[in-house]
C-alpha cells in the first residue's frame, strides 16, 4: 500500500471513530445509551453484510456485479415462508435451496452464457433485468402481502451489563443470533474456498477466466455453483431479515444498501463485505440517532450512499479490494 | 422500390451532413410533424392526450437526456429521478415566488438549476466508472429525495409535503385543454430533439462517444475527459430538469417527492436500454414502449377473457420489463432503434432479398 | 495533397535539429522494470525506429513520450520544453500524435467520425452554437470535414468512410488509426507497430503512406516495428531496446552490424 493510501485509510478510520464517539464527547449522551445504539447499528450492519456477501461471491467468481442479489434475497425468503405453510421447516429449507439452485442454473443458461463476452456494464444491466423479473415473478407466484417468518429466532431483548452500568444495556437478541449465523456462514465459506477443490477452482476462475478454462475448469458449471452459493447466502439473508422485518417487497430495497457496503469493503473481498457492513450499519444508526433530530430524520436513507461516494473518490477499490489498473 | 437512394447525389459536404440526407426520410419526417402538429389535435381523444401522448412526450425528453449521458457518453446514472425532481421543484419555486415570469423562462431556469446539480454530482465521474458510478449516482438520488422531503423551504412550507403547480399560461394565453397541453409539450420536445441531434453530430458529440468507447485514447488525441464527461452531465441534466418541470406542471399538476424516486430512475434507464443506447430515435421508441406497455397489459386480459387483479398485472409488468431488458441486451443490445434501422435497410433493398 | 507511388528506398530528406529527446528514462510497474535509464534523441523530419524483442519496453517508451505513463526518473524534452513527465492532452496540443498497437479506435463510431474526432483540438466553437448548428459551428464542421476527407482519400479508405469501424477488416482499421493521428496535423507521429498482422501488400501500402506523410508534410516519425526489412528500408536511424535498456543507437546498417544487437535480437546466420 502506498504511503498516501495508507495515510488516507488511517485518516478515514480516525474520522470514523471520532464521529462515532462525538455524541459522548459533546455530552449529549452517555456511554450505555451510546453503546445500545452502536450495538444495534453493528448488528444491522451484519445483516447488510450477509446480502453483500452474495454480491462479492458472484463478483469474485464471474466478474459480474449482481444487481439481482436483493431480489434473490426476497425471492428466497418468499419461497421459504410460503412453503413453510405447507411443510415442516427443514423440508421447506431443502425445497427452497433446490429452487435457488434451479434459479442459478436458469440464470447461467439464459443470461450469463449468451452475454459471456460483453463488458461489465452490459452484464450489470442484465442483472438489473433479472432483478425486475424476479421481483415480479416472486410476487406473482407467492403473493405480495407481508408474511411473518417464524424460524424460532428469539424475539425478547435482553438487558446485559447491569452490574457495570446503571440500567444495563439493551441488546436485541434476534440481531445477536443473526450475527452468529452470519459469522458461521462466513467461516464456512472461507473454509470452502480454501480447502475444497471446487473452492480452488472458483478462486482460479476469479483470477483469470481464460487461464482457468485452459486448465480444464468448466466455466459454466462453476458459474452455476457460484450463483447457487449466492442463492444459499441470499436464503440465509432472507431468513434473517425476513424474521426481523417480515417478508415483504421492501426487502429487495433494503438490499440496495448492500451496494455501498461492497464499495466500502471492496468488490472482491469477503472480509471487506463484513467490515463494510459493520461500518455502514454503525454509521447509519449513529448518524440517524444523533444527527437526525437536528436535520429532520431520514438520514438513514442516504448516509450509506454518500459514504460510499466519498470512498469512491479517495479509494475506489474499497478497503480491501484490489487496485484496478488501466493498461493501454 | 420506394425507399431508394439512387439518384440522390450529394455535391457538397453541407448537404451530406444535413439532418435527413435521404429524400424519403425528409418527406416522412415532415409528414409526421405535419400530422403531429396539424392533425392530431383535432383527431385524438382526451384520453389519448392525457394518458398517452403527453406522458410519452415528457418521458421521451427525459430519456433523451439520459441517453446523452449513458448512451453517448457511457456514464451510467441511476439518479435521473433526482434531477427531474430538481427541475420540478425549481420550476415550482420560481413560479410561486416570481409570479410574473414567462413560463418558458421558468422552465429554462429550472433546467439550469438541474444542470448545476447535475454537474456537481457528475464530478465524481472523473474518478469513478461503470457500476461504481451507478452507485454514486444513487447517492445523488437518495440525497435529493431526502432534501425535498425534509427542507420545508422547497415545498413552500406545505403541510402535506406535496405541491401544486400554478395554472399554465403563456403570453396571456391559457394552456388548459389536453390538446393545448399536448401542443405545448410537443413544440418543446421537437426543439430539444433537434438540439440533441445537432449536439450528438457535432464535435461535442464525438468527444462524448470517444470518451465512452476508449477514454485513454480520447485523452491522447486531446479530448479532455473532464470537459467531455461534465458537458454530458450538464446537457443531460438540463434536458432531464426541463422534463421534470414539465412532468410536474403539465402532466401531474401536483406532486410529492415520490413522483421522482429511484423507481423513476430505473424506469428511464429501461427506456434508454430498450429503445437503444446512443440513439435519438431510441429514446422516443423506448419511452413509447414503457408508456404503452402497462396500458396494453391492462386491456389485454380483459380482451382475452382472462381476469387478473391489478396487482397481478403490475407483477407481470415487472416480469416483462425484466425479461425484455435481458432479451434486448442479448439479442440486440442496440435496442428498438437498431431493429428500426435494420427494417429500413431491408426496405431499401425491397423487393430484392440482398 | 497528391498520391504518389513511392518506392521504399527514397532519396535522403533534409533532417533537422533535435525535436524530441528523452534522458535517463526509468519506468517501473510495481516490481517490474519496464525501462532503465534510456536516452536518445529524435531529429526533425527523420524516421526513427525503435526495435527490440517482445517485452523490451518499446510501447512503454512511446507511452512515456506522449504522457500515458509517468516515468519514475528522467526527463523529456519536446520542441525546446523540458519536463519530468508528459501529459496526454499537453503533448497532443504541442503536436504529438500516435497510433496504438491494440488499435484504440472508437468502435461505436464511423471512420469519418473517428478521424473527425482526431481534429477535436482544432475545433473551437462552443456548446450553444453547436446546439443550433448555425454560423461558425456549421462552417467549422464543414471545413474540418473537408480536411478529413483529404486524409481519407490519401489513405484510400473513402469507400468505407461511413462504416462503423468495428466492422472493418483489421488492415483498414489500422489505416483509420493512422488517419485519426494524421488528422491532428502533428509534428511528431508515434506509430506503434503499424504493420502488425498485415500481409505483404498491406505492408507496402502502409509503408507508402508513412513515407508520403514524412515526405509531404515533413512529419517526424517514431515507429516501433518488428519487420526488419521495413525498418531497414524506412528508417533513418534506429534505437534498439532489450529488457528496458538501450543496447544500440545508429543508422540501420550500424545497428545491423552491432554485436550486442545480434546477440539479443537478430540472431546469427548459420
Amino acid at each position: 500500500m502506498s504511503a498516501t493510501a495508507r495515510n488516507l485509510t488511517v485518516a478515514f478510520f480516525v474520522l470514523l471513530v471520532a464521529g462515532a464517539v462525538s455524541p459522548m464527547v459533546i455530552g449529549s449522551t452517555k456511554f450505555p445509551q451510546w453503546l445500545e445504539v452502536a450495538l444495534g447499528g453493528l448488528l444491522t450492519g451484519v445483516l447488510y453484510s450477509l446480502v453483500a456477501l452474495g454480491l462479492v461471491l458472484i463478483f469474485k467468481a464471474s466478474g459480474v456485479f449482481n444487481f439481482a442479489q436483493g431480489a434473490m434475497v426476497l425471492f428466497a425468503a418468499l419461497t421459504l415462508v410460503r412453503l413453510m405453510e405447507k411443510m415442516p421447516f427443514a423440508v421447506a429449507v431443502v425445497a427452497t435451496l433446490a429452487v435457488m439452485f434451479a434459479l442459478a442454473f436458469v440464470i447461467e443458461r439464459l443470461v450469463l452464457r449468451p452475454l459471456v463476452n460483453q463488458e461489465g456494464i452490459v452484464l450489470f444491466m442484465a442483472t438489473l433485468g433479472v432483478a425486475y423479473f424476479l421481483d415480479g415473478f416472486g410476487q406473482a407466484l407467492w403473493g405480495s402481502e407481508i408474511y411473518t417468518l417464524n424460524v424460532g429466532m428469539p424475539k425478547e431483548p435482553r438487558i446485559i451489563l447491569q452490574g457495570t452500568f446503571e440500567g444495563g444495556v439493551l441488546l436485541d437478541m434476534e440481531d445477536l443470533v443473526a450475527a452468529g449465523i452470519a459469522a458461521t456462514l462466513v467461516a464456512a465459506l472461507m473454509l470452502f474456498f480454501q480447502k475444497t477443490a471446487t473452492g480452488r477452482a472458483l478462486r482460479a476462475v476469479a483470477d483469470d477466466h481464460q487461464a482457468a478454462q485452459s486448465v480444464g475448469i468448466p466455466l459454466n458449471r462453476i458459474w452455476v455453483i457460484v450463483w447457487s452459493v449466492a442463492g444459499l447466502v441470499a436464503l440465509v439473508a432472507g431468513v434473517v431479515w425476513g424474521s426481523k422485518l417480515g417478508v415483504q417487497f421492501s426487502l429487495s430495497q433494503v438490499a440496495l444498501k448492500a451496494l455501498p457496503v461492497v464499495i466500502l469493503g471492496g468488490f472482491t473481498s469477503i472480509p471487506g463485505a463484513i467490515v463494510g457492513g459493520l461500518i455502514i450499519g454503525l454509521g447509519e444508526k449513529l448518524s440517524e440517532v444523533y444527527l437526525g433530530p437536528t436535520l429532520g430524520g431520514g438520514i438513514e436513507n442516504w448516509f450509506a450512499y454518500v459514504l460510499a461516494l466519498v470512498f469512491l473518490l479517495f479509494r475506489p477499490e474499497g478497503l480491501f479490494g484490489e487496485k484496478i489498473i488501466d493498461r493501454v | 422500390m420506394i425507399y431508394r437512394e439512387t439518384g440522390q447525389f450529394k455535391t457538397s459536404y453541407a448537404s451530406d451532413q444535413q439532418l435527413f440526407p435521404i429524400l424519403q426520410d425528409r418527406v416522412f419526417v415532415i409528414g409526421f410533424l405535419v400530422f403531429a402538429f396539424g392533425v392530431m389535435p383535432f383527431v385524438a381523444s382526451e384520453y389519448m392526450f392525457r394518458a398517452i401522448l403527453v406522458p410519452f412526450l415528457i418521458l421521451s425528453l427525459a430519456a433523451l437526456g439520459l441517453n446523452v449521458l449513458v448512451g453517448y457518453c457511457g456514464q451510467v446514472s441511476l439518479g435521473t429521478g433526482g434531477f427531474m425532481a430538481v427541475g420540478a421543484y425549481a420550476a415550482y419555486n420560481l413560479a410561486v415566488r416570481v409570479p410574473d415570469l414567462n413560463l418558458l423562462v421558468v422552465f429554462v431556469l429550472a433546467g439550469l438549476c438541474a444542470t448545476i446539480v447535475g454537474v456537481l454530482f457528475g464530478i465524481p465521474s472523473l474518478r469513478i466508472k461503470g457500476f461504481y458510478l451507478a452507485v454514486a449516482t444513487l447517492a445523488a438520488q437518495f440525497f435529493i429525495d431526502w432534501l425535498f422531503a425534509r427542507v420545508k423551504w422547497f415545498t413552500n412550507d406545505s403541510s402535506s409535503g406535496s405541491v401544486s403547480a400554478p395554472p399554465l399560461a403563456m403570453f396571456g394565453f391559457p394552456i388548459e385543454s389536453p390538446a393545448e397541453k399536448y401542443l405545448f409539450v410537443l413544440a418543446i420536445v421537437v426543439v430539444f430533439a433537434l438540439v440533441a441531434r445537432n449536439l450528438t453530430r457535432g464535435a461535442i458529440g464525438r468527444s462524448w462517444m470517444a470518451t465512452r468507447d476508449m477514454d485513454v485514447a480520447a485523452a491522447v488525441i486531446g479530448i479532455r475527459p473532464l470537459t467531455a464527461k461534465l458537458s454530458a452531465f450538464a446537457v443531460s441534466s438540463f434536458f432531464v430538469g426541463v422534463s421534470g418541470a414539465l412532468w410536474g406542471f403539465v402532466y401531474l399538476g401536483s406532486w410529492e417527492p415520490l413522483a421522482f424516486d429511484v423507481n423513476r430512475s430505473f424506469q428511464l434507464l429501461f427506456m434508454v436500454i430498450i429503445g437503444g443506447l446512443g440513439s435519438i430515435l431510441g429514446s422516443f421508441l423506448g419511452a413509447a414502449f414503457i408508456v404503452i406497455l402497462p396500458l396494453a397489459l391492462n386491456q389485454l386480459p380483459a380482451a382475452l377473457g382472462i381476469r387478473l387483479s391489478t396487482a397481478m398485472i403490475s407483477h407481470i409488468e415487472l416480469m416483462i420489463f425484466g425479461a425484455l431488458i435481458v432479451f434486448f441486451l442479448i439479442v440486440e443490445p442496440r435496442g428498438l432503434a437498431r431493429l428500426w434501422a435494420i427494417a429500413k435497410e431491408k426496405l431499401r433493398l425491397w423487393p430484392f432479398p440482398h | 495533397m497528391n498520391l504518389r507511388d513511392a518506392e521504399p528506398q527514397v532519396a535522403a530528406r533534409t533532417v533537422g535539429e533535435v525535436i524530441l529527446a528523452v534522458e535517463n528514462i526509468s519506468l517501473a510497474f510495481g516490481g517490474v522494470k519496464a525501462l532503465s535509464e534510456v536516452s536518445f534523441e529524435v531529429r526533425e523530419h527523420e524516421v526513427r525506429a525503435i526495435i527490440g524483442p517482445n517485452g523490451a519496453g518499446k510501447s512503454s517508451m512511446l507511452n512515456v513520450i506522449n504522457g500515458v505513463y509517468r516515468p519514475q526518473q528522467g526527463r523529456i524534452t519536446f520542441r525546446g520544453e523540458t519536463r519530468d513527465h508528459m501529459d496526454p492532452r499537453h503533448s497532443a496540443e504541442r503536436g504529438i500524435a500516435r497510433t496504438f498497437q491494440s488499435l484504440a479506435l472508437f468502435k461505436g463510431m464511423s471512420v469519418l467520425d473517428n478521424i473527425l474526432a482526431g481534429r477535436n483540438l482544432k475545433m473551437k466553437s462552443n456548446l450553444l452554437l453547436q446546439a443550433l448548428r448555425v454560423g461558425p459551428a456549421l462552417r467549422e464542421e464543414i471545413a474540418h470535414r473537408r480536411k478529413v476527407e483529404e486524409i481519407i482519400d490519401f489513405l484510400e479508405i473513402a469507400h468505407v468512410r461511413k462504416t462503423p469501424v468495428g466492422r472493418l477488416p483489421y488492415g483498414l482499421q489500422k489505416r483509420v488509426d493512422l488517419g485519426r493521428a494524421l488528422a491532428a496535423e502533428p509534428r511528431v507521429l508515434l506509430l506503434d507497430e503499424p504493420m502488425a498482422g498485415m500481409n505483404v501488400e498491406e505492408k507496402q501500402d502502409m509503408s507508402r503512406f508513412i513515407l508520403d506523410v514524412n515526405d509531404e508534410f515533413g512529419t517526424t516519425i517514431v515507429l516501433i516495428e518488428h519487420d526488419m526489412g521495413v525498418v531497414m528500408d524506412l528508417s533513418d536511424r534506429v534505437v534498439v531496446l532489450d529488457y528496458g535498456r538501450k543496447i544500440a543507437d545508429g543508422t540501420p546498417d550500424e545497428v545491423r552490424a552491432s554485436q550486442a544487437v545480434i546477440d539479443a535480437y537478430l540472431g546469427v546466420k548459420h
